[in-house]
């Protein structure tokens, strides 16, 4: 790594950190943005393609009205202004995966503006303004072959044009200013915030990770005191909400100690480098790009109507910060166990859903972020991939109440479940799982234990209570687990009293 | 040539498909006359790129075949057509006559191409045309300059010049062109035919190789009016592949053109567009025809458009801007030419070498001046004064058809010229544009309409009629009306004199 760094907090004390955000977020619509090509993830390469997304000579685009629906959703959903009248436009480049080599966007016309979301970060609210939201198209997919996978030395390199032409957002902050110390938390909690908004509306699956949503992270700095904007770089496809955060403070970092050391920051892309935490050089944007910029003669303006806007907004969902407060609340949960259950992907949903389905709040969340996140993470799954259903956890819980099983054999029981052995109820069947009942047998057994282990039983005749946990130890284990250990633990104390 | 043979080539479409239904000729004898004619003449005319004898006569006998079978047919069934080598066919190579897409057959079909098939029309072949649709003469085709049939030393106008010198040599009754300036009209003044574009919207541009998106509008040749209003109401109608396609009913052309009465309509002279710089050959045919059309009853009154002086500024402004973007996909990787592809050149190498090997001067000449007037710092001072020079040209219209049903002048500023006359330059072929280029910039219909030969050298003139967006179904009546108004006069339609000097010599008189 050539960049020097400087300390975060000497950063800090001297200068103030300026961010742009700007995030594509591709939408789950059944078809693509100008053609009715079908955006099934994973399907072999190029077979989700027509001269359309193709931009075979004399094809034409045609705009996806659900997509229209999504954008404004989103607009709304970002207390954005939605446009009467918009248009796309050409954004004219050279791209070796981009069919017409020219993209279709929107510039000075977006369909939503003016917009804002209002964020809390260790208990301090931040405010972050949107510029706009608009509305445009993916490229296809390159695939370089030799040369370590990188174009620069590359033998030749693969074209998939499944993803040409699928509907992307790009949602565009304002300069974010005044984050002090906390911008990259501020960085991290606006992406895991416009993530749980797209789930919340349903209009993308926004798995970072699968590059659904991706953020070029834009930094500069300014000295304190000043007012005028530093040279910024722009980290481009920051892929996690950990990434975000970790780029944003090298960023920071580095910028600091470039101009520590009396330099300029140069104006560029930077890539962020998962496998060392940091990031680098990129292509140099001294000379702006011209896109050469022009209204989109091939599509009719977009005109929503405002009857149609405002039937929209009457379908957005709960805001999610208002459901997290609500949730907070209604289970009862202190800051830092939400921030437990923030912090596993997918799992507030998951755990809502349980508690629907008649679990306690705190059970529901021992299961989803204990047990079954350690399942998901050993067989490399997302949580809401795992084939369990909330209804059945909160089923697993039910039959731990019901004391016929213990928390211990439920383990056992998602076992069964997950391998598809059935219901909850029938694994404990199938297996054997059901705790003893019976009264009679567990006094037997708790009679062989006193009766093999003499000494321990006269020393709890002597008073020393503790020393019952080894017996009932003992007996749980001669029942191999399928016992009520507080009853067990009542016969033994009755027998020796 | 037997007498049947000369019957079939100069028979008007409607009477081909007339024919074809009754039984009294088959499509398959149709299209073969066609065909052996192009056989016969085309390498002096050069009006086709490509013809397709095999899939013409399998859908000619497809139409016989429903013939026999007593189904129902379409007006056209059964009859020949050539289509500008500027729509995708997938049965045949498309060149938008550029080299740069040597080779290469589309996967699909044009809407239009479509509704061809759709219609029992059989596609004889694609006609030649100035490099993606780019000149007014017909010599910047890869595949060689098109010969004008009434003198071939002379351009037949472009870039629809195949589809023109077609109908002219009688290689085929009906073809299909796009006008993006003048396209169509211009090159139907030339050869004595008649050619539409139709409102903008009105025909899908689907499939049709995009050279300035926002003006391209396909439409109908042909000999007469009435033939290529059968045509129009074939082609024209929503698509919904093409968003800028209208969805409104298509104006009743047809029958328009069968009314040819202009009694009670007005039509307005654009002042702008009939004094100077027309010729004294076009100007005086043009006024003949305003006489012949008042005989029949119109009023005529003179209306001024002024900013029509800017249109031609404007338009090659905003046309190469929209060249520049749509022809950045060439770039040799998928399809079409490639030249340099040895191992030892990169990406950038092979597209530069494809690209200097694969696009003409004109081409190149256009994309060099879109791409300077989209740039940054010149986009407001170029493209953007161009928009408002459009909008002021759309806002003369709607004064002007505020007083008037339409509005007429001459299609070109002269006859046609020799090959080679303009080629070096490029700025006179574009000022020969002038009167076609301001109902592009509007989107409105318009069309020309042959008004008899150039006294001075017994070459074809047209008349250009305009009509409001929407109203395509006005152009046809006004030029039906004209038309039989001068066949009552010269005794023949106007391209019957193509062999018979006689009859054009006392024309010219």
């Amino acid at each position: 790594m050539s960049d020097e760094l400087l300390d975060y907090d000497d950063v800090m004390d001297r200068y103030d950190s300026v961010l742009g955000l700007e995030v594509h977020v591709e939408l789950n619509t059944a078809s693509k943005m100008w053609c009715g090509c079908a955006t099934t993830p994973g399907a072999a390469p190029n077979t989700q393609t027509c001269p359309v997304c193709l931009g075979l000579p004399g094809s034409l685009p045609v705009v996806n009205g659900k997509a229209v629906e999504s954008a404004i959703r989103i607009g709304l959903a970002l207390n954005c202004q939605i446009a009467e009248w918009c248009r796309f436009a050409r954004k004219n480049y050279f791209y070796p995966d981009m069919a017409k080599d020219y993209q279709i966007s929107q510039s000075d016309e977006p369909i939503c503006f003016d917009g804002h979301v209002d964020l809390e970060v260790e208990g301090k609210t931040y405010r972050i303004e949107i510029e706009r939201v608009h509305m445009e198209e993916d490229a296809g997919k390159l695939t370089h072959q030799g040369g370590a996978g990188r174009i620069q030395g590359a033998d030749y390199s693969l074209v998939d044009y499944n993803r040409a032409g699928m509907p992307l957002m790009e949602i565009v902050t304002r300069p974010i200013q005044g984050l002090g110390d906390k911008a990259p938390e501020v960085g991290r909690a606006y992406m895991s915030h416009l993530r749980d908004l797209m789930r919340a509306l349903g209009v993308s699956e926004a798995k970072m990770e699968q590059g659904n949503m991706r953020c070029d992270a834009n930094v500069s700095l300014m000295p304190k005191g000043s007012t005028e904007l530093g040279t910024r770089t722009e980290t481009k496809n920051v892929n996690s909400l950990k990434s975000v955060e970790g780029a944003l403070r090298f960023e920071i970092r580095r910028q600091g100690a470039v101009l520590e050391a009396g330099g300029k920051v140069k104006q560029e892309t930077r890539h962020w480098r998962e496998t060392d935490q940091t990031t680098s050089s990129g292509r140099s944007k001294e000379q702006a790009e011209d896109y050469r910029y022009f209204p989109e003669p091939d599509l009719v303006p977009v005109a929503p109507s405002r009857e149609w806007v405002e039937e929209l907004r009457a379908t957005l969902p709960e805001p999610p910060a208002e459901r997290r407060a609500r949730l907070q609340q209604a289970w009862g949960f202190t800051g830092l166990e939400m921030r437990d259950i923030f912090g596993s992907e997918g799992a507030l949903d998951l755990i809502d859903a349980t508690v629907a389905a008649g679990s306690s709040a705190a059970a529901a969340k021992k299961w989803w972020i204990g047990e079954l996140a350690r399942r998901a993470n050993e067989a490399g799954v997302a949580l809401d991939e795992l084939s369990i259903t909330p209804a059945q956890v909160a089923a697993v819980q039910q039959l731990v109440e019901a004391k016929t099983i213990t928390d211990k054999l439920a383990r056992e029981v998602f076992e069964g479940v997950l391998a598809g052995e059935g219901e909850p109820a029938e694994v404990v069947e199938k297996r054997g799982l059901a705790m003893v009942q019976d009264d009679g047998a567990l006094s037997t057994a708790v009679d062989a234990v006193i009766e093999a282990n003499p000494d321990v039983a006269q020393k709890i005749r002597d008073g020393k209570v503790q020393a019952a946990g080894a017996l009932i130890g003992q007996v749980m284990k001669a029942m191999k687990g399928k016992a009520d250990a507080a009853r067990v633990r009542e016969l033994l104390l009755e027998k020796l009293s | 040539m037997s007498e049947t043979t000369d019957l079939i080539l100069h028979a008007t479409a409607r009477q081909l498909a007339a024919w074809v239904r009754s039984g009294e000729h088959t499509s398959v004898e149709v299209t073969e006359a066609f065909l052996d004619r192009i056989d016969e003449v085309d390498s002096t005319v050069n009006a086709f790129i490509s013809t397709n004898r095999e899939a013409a006569l399998a859908a000619a006998r497809r139409v016989d075949e429903r013939v026999a079978a007593g189904e129902e047919l379409g007006p056209l069934a059964g009859v020949p057509i050539a289509v500008k080598d500027l729509l995708c066919w997938n049965e045949s190579p498309t060149t938008a006559g550029s080299r740069i897409l040597e080779g290469w057959v589309p996967p699909y079909d044009a809407t239009i191409v479509q509704r061809l098939l759709d219609a029992g029309l059989v596609i004889i072949g694609k006609t030649n045309l100035d490099e993606f649709a780019m000149g007014s003469t017909g010599e910047n085709s890869a595949y060689g300059a098109t010969r004008n049939p009434w003198d071939s030393s002379r351009i037949p106008g472009g870039s629809g010049s195949g589809s023109a010198a077609a109908l002219a040599a009688f290689e085929a009754p009906l073809t299909i062109g796009t006008d993006t300036g003048g396209s169509i009209r211009q090159p139907a003044a030339l050869t004595g035919t008649v050619g539409v574009k139709p409102t903008y919207g009105g025909t899908s541009r689907f499939g049709v190789i995009a050279m300035a998106s926002s003006l391209d509008q396909p439409g109908p040749c042909a000999r007469n009016v009435g033939d290529a209003a059968l045509l129009h109401e074939v082609i024209c109608g929503h698509d919904p592949a093409d968003s800028t396609s209208l969805d409104a009913p298509v104006p009743a052309v047809v029958e328009a053109a069968e009314l040819a009465d202009v009694a009670g309509m007005r039509i307005g002279i654009v002042r702008e567009l009939s004094g100077e710089g027309f010729s004294a050959d076009v100007r005086q045919r043009f006024e003949e025809s305003v006489e012949l059309l008042k005989a029949a009853g119109a009023e005529v009154v003179e209306v001024s458009c002024p900013n029509f002086g800017y249109a031609l500024g404007a338009y090659y402004l905003i046309m190469p801007a929209e060249v520049s973007s749509n022809l950045s996909r060439y770039d040799a990787m998928r399809y079409g030419l490639r030249v340099g592809d040895d191992g030892s050149n990169g990406v950038e190498q092979v597209m530069r070498a494809s690209r200097a090997a694969g696009f003409g001067d004109e081409v190149k000449r256009r994309i060099i001046l879109g791409t300077y007037a989209l740039s940054s710092g010149y986009y407001d001072a170029y493209y953007g004064s161009a928009q408002k020079v459009r909008t002021l040209v759309q806002r003369d219209f709607e004064a002007a058809f505020a007083e008037c049903d339409v509005l007429v002048s001459p299609v070109t500023t002269t006859t046609a010229y020799p090959l080679g006359e303009k080629v070096d330059d490029p700025v006179a072929m574009y000022a020969g544009d002038l009167a076609t280029i301001p109902s592009n910039l509007a989107g409105i219909p318009a069309g020309s309409v042959p008004c008899g030969l150039g006294a001075s050298d017994g070459l074809p003139v047209g008349f250009h009629i305009m009509a409001p967006a929407m109203a395509d179904d006005r152009v046809y009546r006004v030029g039906a009306a004209l038309e039989k108004a001068l066949e009552a006069r010269w005794g023949m339609p106007l391209l019957a004199m193509i062999h018979d000097s006689d009859a054009a010599q006392e024309a010219r008189a």
